[in-house]
């Protein structure tokens, strides 16, 4: 991987009952990612994804490019845009530094236009 | 209003969570990791690895039943219902495996106002049984209308 290159993209649909599976998995079970009239009742479109969920894909991304779970060495990530259940995700990520074995990314999750995880970098061991 | 920043500094009790082959497999399974690393102990072996090997993001299933006490202390006093996961980052070690017993303890590394908002960063460092860090992660919660 040089500078410029881009990883594979990413993409996966969360199905409806995602978030609720990954609440069981996680044990996040904030009702504003499992239950759509709660969400609705404080101010949200519906239940939204976890961002930490997201944040699993982004990871996922680097680690599937790498054919390894330990490459991955740092993952940093903004939260913004409210991820939506049922809705494409696409991971994106650039190289942004390469040297010694060391690759840095910049990286993104969207679903569209809703950019739902940016300012992201990755740090990879490869 | 300011935000109260008498939290700053403090530590909370260390939590330990040990990992199992089911827990690892719900988790890689719901995120759609599927090299089998992460399932079969075979494979793992193969790879190089002790035992079946936790996916990198599985840090925040033996993270959480220490930081939810971090999170929920009135000391902190976040307003929930006006908070958000602002940002997140990791930085990982020794990879956690099947067995391994992972110790968590979380710090409140900052408290501050921009434009409004209360920005509570806190830090998490997890260790395994054998002493090694294996996680180190920043947790940044903004509340608005602080």
């Amino acid at each position: 991987m040089e500078s410029g290159d881009q990883i594979p993209e990413l993409r996966v649909t969360p199905d409806k009952y995602l978030p609720h599976r990954y609440a069981g998995a996680s044990g996040d079970f904030n009702p504003i990612h499992i239950d759509p009239e709660f969400a609705k009742a404080v101010g949200l479109p519906g239940n939204i994804l976890h961002g930490l969920y997201s944040m699993a894909q982004v990871a996922r991304a680097h680690t599937e490019a790498a054919g390894d779970p330990r490459s991955l060495r740092r993952l940093s990530v903004q939260f913004r845009g409210m991820g939506a259940p049922e809705q494409e995700i696409v991971v994106t990520a650039t190289v942004k530094e390469a040297d010694d074995g060391r690759v840095v990314t910049e990286t993104k999750a969207a679903q569209g236009d809703n950019r739902i995880i940016r300012n992201a970098e990755a740090e990879l061991a490869v | 209003m300011a935000v109260n920043t008498e939290a700053v500094g403090k530590e909370w009790p260390a939590a330990t969570y040990q990992a199992s082959r089911a827990k690892i497999a719900e988790y890689a399974n719901v995120i759609g990791a599927e090299n089998p690393v992460h399932f079969d102990k075979d494979a793992a072996l193969a790879a190089g690895f002790r035992e079946v090997v936790a996916p990198p993001m599985f840090c925040v299933v033996y993270s959480a039943p220490a930081m939810g006490p971090a999170i929920l202390d009135p000391e902190v006093g976040m307003n929930f219902a006006a908070m958000v996961h602002g940002s997140q980052e990791f930085e990982w070690g020794e990879p956690v495996c099947s067995g391994d017993e992972i110790t968590t303890t979380p710090r409140c590394l900052e408290i501050y106002e921009k434009d409004g908002k209360g920005f509570y960063v806190f830090e998490s460092t997890s260790v395994n049984q054998d002493g090694e860090q294996v996680v180190r992660g920043t947790w940044t919660n903004i509340v608005r209308g602080v």
